[in-house]
């Protein structure tokens, strides 16, 4: 079957199997090997990926189901100019990995709390990534990495908000002229 | 040697300061590449049929219509096998890789089915008829030891590439490896004794589920070249082992190990790759296997323990005797359980003088999952009995726990077992950072209880190691190293190393490896010994290519070296300043042009004295107990990392708390359990590991930088120490906090609670004097059956 989908930002289609899962057909067809797969039973989180902003567990979604939706992978997250992702960036900071294998759907769990709640508290945070599991750091790294990016975010969005007022004004005083 | 170490000046430039990983970004974007990722030209996939039996002889094995089914390319068994050498195993050459004749555990791969695609080699696994005689299965340790028993193997077998396990008593027992310790007189030591504490303890089997499963892609070209990449931690071992099993000599036998996702002592030696391997040769294509964690579950375990061990002191509170008996499930295969069994003996005895001692240690054969290393090899499973009794033998003469370890420890410089290098490290300093960070947290609140526990391991393995840099004369440094980056950080310590000494930025030097076929050897990446090794001959290395540099620059010069200075980086000669590749460029007169300087390490000079170096473990806990449902949580967790000089201080700290973490696990949840034939829990669904939610309210990870180890400056490896301790800091904390001693892990919800009730029941009865409570005695007989005794 035929498939139409966006894929970290550009349109993609595909001819699938209908048996295929959403892992396969990332890793297999489109050559995304940064989403990771482990325990095949959605509880380690290592194959995470975003379909419409929310986090799925790849290996056991059927890849169908994401025609005509918007896939985030790993790969997708630094913008195209390079600069990663304040997330991966806090990773960097705080060691938040080692063996990296959980780290691209660490990061993609991660990034969809932050995008619902951009001022999670620690037990929110712990929470919500309890279905990601990491055998090598002992999640600390992990929680102060997301304490980072969660600060780093409300800068940028408060930052990106003065900008939004002062065109407004800007604007405001032109049509007042 | 070691002056080379002192001669170092302090203000380090690149080490000992947390800079960036170098694997870092790689791993953030997705774009890091481990074996699973790997995909070659005409690759085809293999798929493995597994034993539905614990101890099985194999009729016969139809594979006509498997091989006929679309999509399959051929069928491999243990029939098929002929040519090749097909048993394997570093220790004890046991381990068939396909099995031959017969089955020995559920699980156990017989058949390989070769597919174009993976579901085509799945789908066809149905179609192999297999007729098995079922034998009577070996299950556990006491039906393993008893007289007549059934033999798990009743073969002889040759040993592998380590020496020494040529005394091989599988042929007509199931033991494995047998090893005895003993000096002074322990009986007489006992007989004198003011105390005794005595009992016996279990440490659970545990799987260490690294995330990434066992993968590895073989191609054997028929010319007689072989290359297999794999998530292996020690390619050189892997390599040897398939010289063995396909006779051909080391220099067409290449193994490639990108990032690898998780060891924790699971991929030491060799697993799928000879069986992959063959798959290839059988079908002249490029192969991948690639196991599912259900798969990975049936592939290596740790030996779980039986220990009884009698620990005595005299009337002033002095150890003067211990006495153990160590028996491990080592499973189907020796694998490495033959040297966690000698490490068991040796790591028993902890960081304590003691005068008198006597270990006896059996890997045993069952017909379960093999056993072999996991995290802290073989010291996992004794410190738990160990540190327990430490604790139940100070409660008996009445001295504070703390105080009576201080009063036993080993100091700096004394030897704990005869003939082996002193302690190197500060335990007692290591235990009261422990102990004054726990008291910190104030005074103990009720249903809390803290414990400070320690092990000492002979850590490093045989120090065989070797290593290449190379200096070029754009000022960039390539390190060529045979470590595995297994997220251990070696990658990023061994160019912090090589940066420090050439004098380049660290953007500069390069990590080259792990691949056999461009990297010197290196034994292993284990036992905690990358830092202090291969940082060692890389640091070595470095220097040899500075006094190259030197030499060319005395010819450039025309003036004897003695007559300029040098300094990091380079060298002065009057107003004149000149770095290393400024040398190199001018005396080849050749641009792009670089040197090499390499080391060669071996069991002389420092690394004469074994072990390499004392792995010592120091950990504290401060737990709260849930005396309703018996549920432990962690209220502090500190460590403290004795290891000479952490090059990446961060990393470091990681490495504790990421072991400490497993032994966590351990504690409270993890087991493997079987019933009967059958591993029960073998999934991911069914076994629990620590999660984000089992976070300590408070972590505290302490370094100790005594620059007292024989790496680099000083240093000493790490990251096993702090998984040997929780068990028994566990186990203690729970005694300080309710008054029950469980000598089984893990402290289960459940083990604990019914522990809660049996003392209750105690209790009530010896008040009112009446037996009282029949429910719950019964509950407490099936909790006590749970821990089979031997």
């Amino acid at each position: 079957m035929k498939i139409a989908f966006e894929l970290n930002g550009k349109a993609r289609s595909l001819e699938i199997e209908p048996r295929e899962t959403l892992t396969e057909v990332l890793r297999a067809r489109c050559r995304l090997t940064g989403v990771k797969l482990s325990c095949e039973a959605q509880v380690c989180g290592s194959c995470t990926v975003l379909v419409e902003g929310l986090p799925v567990s790849s290996c056991t979604y059927l890849a169908y189901e994401i025609r005509d939706k918007r896939v985030t992978t790993i790969e997708g997250l630094a913008d195209g100019a390079g600069h990663l992702h304040p997330l991966q960036q806090a990773f960097l900071d705080n060691f938040a990995f080692q063996c990296g294998f959980c780290t691209p759907g660490m990061i993609l769990a991660a990034k969809s709390l932050l995008d619902q709640n951009v001022h999670a508290s620690d037990e929110e945070i712990l929470a919500y990534m309890s279905g990601n599991l990491c055998r090598c750091t002992g999640y600390l790294g992990i929680l102060k990495a997301i304490r980072q990016a969660s600060v780093e975010l409300q800068r940028q969005s408060q930052g990106k908000g003065r900008n939004r007022e002062s065109k407004r004004e800007g604007a405001n005083d032109t049509s007042n002229e | 040697m070691s002056d080379l170490n002192k001669s170092v000046v302090k203000n380090f430039a690149v080490v000992n300061h947390s800079v960036p990983r170098a694997d870092g970004v790689a791993k953030v974007t997705g774009s890091a590449t481990y074996a699973s990722d790997i995909t070659l030209e005409r690759m085809a996939w293999a798929k493995l049929l597994r034993s539905p039996f614990a101890h099985a002889k194999i009729l016969s094995i139809d594979v006509s219509e498997a091989k006929r089914q679309p999509g399959v390319v051929d069928v491999l068994t243990g029939n098929d096998l002929g040519t090749l050498h097909p048993y394997y195993g570093h220790a004890v050459k046991d381990h068939p890789l396909l099995a031959i004749g017969k089955v020995r555990f559920v699980g156990e791969p017989l058949a390989a089915v070769i597919g174009e695609d993976e579901l085509s080699a799945q789908e066809a696994l149905e179609k192999i008829k297999v007729a098995y005689q079922e034998l009577t299965p070996v299950l556990d340790i006491k039906s393993a030891l008893a007289p007549g028993a059934v033999l798990v193997h009743g073969m002889d077998y040759i040993g592998g590439a380590f020496r020494g396990f040529d005394d091989f008593p599988g042929g007509t027992k199931n033991i494995c490896q047998a090893v005895h310790v003993e000096w002074g007189d322990v009986d007489a030591a006992f007989a004198s004794a003011a105390h005794i504490a005595e009992g016996e303890y279990y440490f659970p089997m545990v799987y260490a589920y690294a995330m990434e499963p066992y993968v590895a892609v073989a191609d054997y070209d028929p010319k007689g070249q072989l290359t297999v990449y794999s998530s292996a931690q020690h390619p050189f071992m892997v390599r040897h082992d398939l010289t063995e099993v396909f006779d051909l000599p080391l220099n067409s036998v290449r193994v490639i190990v990108p990032y690898v996702g998780g060891g924790y002592g699971s991929k030491s030696y060799t697993k799928i790759e000879p069986l992959t391997a063959a798959c290839s040769w059988k079908t002249s294509r490029p192969v991948k296997l690639q196991l599912s964690v259900e798969e990975a579950f049936l592939t290596t375990r740790s030996d779980d323990a039986r220990v009884n061990i009698r620990t005595a002191v005299d009337a002033s509170g002095k150890l003067i005797a211990k006495q153990a008996t160590i028996h491990l499930d080592t499973g189907a295969y020796a694998e490495n359980s033959p040297m966690v069994c000698r490490k068991a003996a040796n790591r028993i005895v902890g960081p304590y003088r003691f005068p008198n001692v006597r270990i006896d240690c059996l890997a045993i054969y069952t017909n379960t999952v093999p056993a072999s290393s996991y995290r802290g090899l073989g010291a996992a499973q004794i410190t738990f009995p160990v540190e327990s009794q430490m604790d139940e033998l100070a409660h008996k003469i009445g001295c504070d726990p703390q105080e009576f370890r201080l009063r036993n420890l080993a100091h700096s410089g004394e030897s704990i077992h005869p003939g082996l290098r002193p302690i190197d490290a500060d335990v007692p300093g290591d235990i009261r950072i422990a102990g004054e960070t726990l008291r910190s947290n104030g005074p103990l609140a009720p249903k809390h209880g803290r414990s400070v526990c320690c092990s000492c391991s002979d850590a490093g393995a045989h120090p065989v190691t070797l290593a290449m840099v190379q200096v070029y004369a754009d000022g960039s440094v390539s390190v060529l190293s045979g470590s595995t980056e297994i997220g251990q950080g070696s990658h990023t310590v061994l160019a912090q190393i090589a940066a420090e000494e050439m004098g380049v930025p660290l953007e500069k030097v390069r990590l080259v490896g792990s691949d056999t076929g461009v990297t010197l050897f290196e034994r292993s990446t284990g036992a905690s010994r990358t830092t202090t090794l291969m940082g060692r001959a890389v640091m070595e290395a470095c220097r040899e290519a500075i006094a190259q540099c030197k030499s060319m620059a005395a010819e450039l010069l025309s003036v004897p070296a003695s007559e300029f200075t040098e300094g990091r980086g380079g060298i002065r000669y009057g107003k004149d300043w000149l770095s290393w590749p400024e040398i190199i460029e001018r005396y080849f007169q050749m641009e792009g042009c670089g040197i090499i300087g390499r080391a060669y390490l071996r069991r002389a000079g420092v690394f004469k004295a074994v072990p390499v170096f004392w792995e010592i473990g120091v950990a504290g806990v401060e737990i709260v107990l849930d005396e309703e449902t018996g549920k432990i949580s962690l209220h502090t967790l500190v460590t403290v990392g004795d290891v000479g000089l952490a090059i990446h201080p961060a990393m470091t700290e990681g490495q504790d708390l990421g072991a400490a973490t497993m032994g966590l696990g351990i504690g409270l949840f993890e087991e493997l359990i079987y019933e009967g034939q059958q591993l029960m829990n073998g999934t991911l669904l069914e076994y629990r590991v620590p999660r984000f939610s089992d976070l300590a309210r408070r972590i505290e990870l302490k370094l100790v930088e005594n620059r007292d180890g024989v790496g680099p400056y000083g240093a000493k490896g790490g990251g096993e120490g702090s998984v040997n301790p929780i068990g028994a800091c566990l186990a203690n904390a729970l005694y300080q906090a309710a008054g029950v001693r469980i000598r089984s892990l893990p402290l289960t919800p459940e083990r604990v609670w019914k522990a809660l009730q049996e003392k209750k029941a105690q209790a009530s009865s010896a008040q009112r004097k009446s037996s009282g409570a029949p429910k719950i005695r019964a509950q407490t007989r099936a909790y006590k059956t749970r821990v089979p005794k031997t």
